[in-house]
């Protein structure tokens, strides 16, 4: 028994030599779910080219990341909503934002005999989600869509049920397009929602929306473009019926990014231009702006650097919109700011 | 537990020396003795520490909120305003759905296998129930939404509505999904819990009863029904019970198929929500502090509706045995 035990306290205690012999920075992070895809093939290819540098990223959600960012239980964290000024107030540290990757959502719906993409305007959307347009042959949607033959049947909502930055992105356009929506419902990871159903998860509400006549739903680009689900165009600021897409949506940050602020939290729904889609929003990392351990503040800020310049080429292969060129300029000067 | 700590106490006079305490030890038995009570008092601290943990960090919501929380029917994260009816009614009614669907077939079966079957067929089908009972709640979770929910709108729904449309229970649009699905789940989550431990009570009761009531000139179902069920009714009351804890604390299936809308229907084919869905659901993208606190005072309130439930039935199981049935 003693023996076994004395075994393993050498087998520990050799591991923890050799682990700190070859200077590996192992960096924790955790946060939003949404660009887990993305970030997890950085890290594996960052960490084949950088064998120095290993980061390991929980995918728990942008609440969780937040909060485990504040506690310091990580290095760093990633969130799909930019950090409020209250939360930002609250932390004990200085925390930066660095957008990452783009991401978007789209209404899919599932109507018996009608095949072709429909065209929804923002009115429509916020009065489906509302409530208050009940029949897919409202005149709201009619209006939009000539020669598509809307049934009068009641139309059924469906919405993410468990927090989520999709419905993040979702509710932050509604409260830019409706009044009504702003004031009564807000914009938030989970909502109030007036009216539908709630499915767990991209897959759950596709899945009712499949399942459902008569249903529409919200899903991310990302995954209604991997599974192969339609979706319907949406009306931009411009007045444009436009398909979410790749360039559509890193139009829509490209429209935005003229008014980027420096701390880059910035809100990208309904954004100016005439190609821009308008239901986008970026993901960022979040960083803190004071890291003590200086081998863990060069591999960050080596990542980061990489990151914005390499690490932007795997995007497509994932169906992740590229950052605009002027975003890019401007977060890597902002890398300086992590002392 | 209270019973073995004072048997403990008497065992061992605080005025014995610490060599005949020793001495004791050495027997074994006090070894036991101070190991099952260790044991014991661990299930115990750990419960103190969970609700002291949950009272804890509840704080701001107990707060902000008082009893109203319990009245208020609003859930709205972005606007800071938290009332748990909704879901607690969510999760009494999925519950009493599951059991009013589970008790009568869970019992039958357990009378068929214990009484009827041959040894042989009962020990394989238990077997299969057991194996039932290990299979992860996602995978009946995944069942419900392939299976249940697509039987429910086009087949079962329907049905039951063109005979009982008229009451509200069965009123308003049917989705597929709702409390009547996520009860049905629930039902077919819990049935092997009651059938597994109501089938292992009555093979307990003695051979002399059946035999003595078939004496008498009862038929077979006559004795089965007013002599061996009623001699094992406290152990059959315990499945239930053990049943219907876990239909209360379900995650996973329950989320899956009840449409998670926080609102109270009277309507079983309205969209609902439980207490444990709704923790699941939120609780990792709960950025707000009243917001987290909120979360974990629900899963106080389903800590005390277990509590309240389980001493109820405590209390129904001991009125039952004071009116009659198994003597004493």
């Amino acid at each position: 028994m003693k023996k076994t035990l004395l075994v393993v306290w050498l087998l520990l205690g050799a591991a923890a030599i050799v682990a700190a012999q070859s200077g590996t920075v192992l960096l924790n992070a955790a946060g939003a779910t949404f660009p887990y895809p993305i970030y997890s093939k950085w890290f594996d290819v960052y960490h084949t080219a950088y064998p120095n540098t290993q980061i390991n990223y929980q995918p728990i959600g942008s609440g969780g990341g937040i909060r485990q960012l504040q506690a310091g239980t990580v290095d760093f964290g990633g969130s799909d909503g930019p950090m409020s000024d209250e939360q930002l107030a609250q932390s004990k540290f200085k925390i930066l934002h660095f957008p990452t990757v783009l991401g978007a959502d789209v209404p899919s719906y599932n109507i018996a005999g009608v095949s072709g993409e429909l065209n929804f305007t923002e009115k429509a959307l916020a009065g489906i989600f509302l409530g208050t347009i009940t029949k897919w042959n409202d005149p709201e949607l009619t209006k939009a869509n000539p020669g598509v033959n809307l049934p009068s049947a009641d139309i059924v909502v469906v919405h993410r049920s468990d927090g989520s930055g999709t419905t993040y992105i979702w509710t932050d356009f509604l409260s830019k397009v409706s009044d009504e929506w702003k004031n009564k419902i807000g914009k938030g990871t989970s909502v109030n929602w007036p009216v539908g159903l709630g499915g767990k998860g991209n897959e759950g509400v596709s899945g009712l929306v499949k399942q459902t006549p008569n249903a529409i739903g919200y899903i991310e680009l990302v995954y209604a473009a991997q599974n192969g689900i339609a979706f319907g165009k949406v009306q931009n600021a411009a007045g444009k019926f436009i398909k979410a897409d790749l360039a559509s949506v890193t139009a829509a940050a490209a429209g935005a990014a003229k008014n980027m602020p420096d701390d880059f939290r910035i809100s990208i729904t309904n954004a100016p231009g005439a190609t821009s889609y308008p239901i986008a929003s970026f993901t960022w990392l979040l960083i803190p702006a004071h890291i003590e351990d200086a081998a863990k503040r060069d591999a960050i800020k080596g990542f980061l650097k990489w990151m914005l310049t390499e690490g932007q080429k795997y995007n497509e292969g994932l169906t992740y919109a590229q950052l605009p060129k002027t975003v890019i300029e401007k977060e890597l000067k902002a890398i300086s700011l992590v002392q | 537990m209270s019973a073995t700590a004072t048997t403990i106490a008497h065992e061992v006079p605080p005025n014995t020396g610490l060599r005949a305490f020793v001495r004791k030890l050495r027997s074994g038995d006090e070894i036991a003795h101070l190991i099952a009570l260790v044991f014991a008092a661990g299930i115990l601290l750990i419960t103190s520490l969970l609700v002291y943990e949950l009272w804890r960090t509840s704080y701001l919501s107990r707060t902000k909120f008082g009893w109203m929380f319990f009245w208020t029917r609003t859930w709205d994260p972005v606007f800071d305003n938290f009332g748990a009816a909704p879901f607690i009614y969510g999760t009494l009614v999925t519950s009493a759905v599951a059991l009013v669907i589970a008790v009568p077939l869970g019992l039958a079966s357990a009378i068929f296998l214990s009484e009827l079957a041959p040894r042989k067929v009962s020990d394989i089908i238990s077997f299969l129930i057991d194996l039932l009972a290990a299979v992860p709640s996602v995978i009946y979770g995944l069942l419900g939404i392939f299976v249940v929910v697509p039987l429910m709108r086009t087949t079962l729904g329907p049905a039951i509505k063109s005979v009982l449309g008229f009451t509200p229970l069965f009123s308003g649009p049917n989705y597929g999904v709702g409390f009547l699905t996520a009860g049905i789940v629930l039902a077919i989550m819990v049935v092997p819990f009651i059938i597994s431990v109501s089938r292992e009570v009555l093979l307990t009761v003695p051979r002399e009863q059946r035999e003595a009531a078939l004496a008498l000139g009862a038929t077979r179902w006559e004795s089965t029904w007013q002599v061996v069920v009623p001699w094992a009714r406290t152990g059959i009351m315990g499945s239930i019970f053990l049943a219907l804890a876990r239909a209360l604390g379900e995650t996973m299936a329950v989320t899956m198929v009840i449409g998670n809308d926080p609102k109270i229907t009277a309507s079983l084919f309205a969209p609902g929500y439980t207490i444990a869905s709704v923790i699941a659901n939120e609780f990792t993208e709960a950025t707000g502090d009243l917001y987290l606190s909120a979360l974990i005072e629900l899963g106080l309130v389903l800590f005390l509706m277990t509590f309240i439930l389980n001493g109820l039935a405590r209390i129904l199981i001991v009125a039952t045995e004071r009116g009659g049935g198994r003597p004493a």
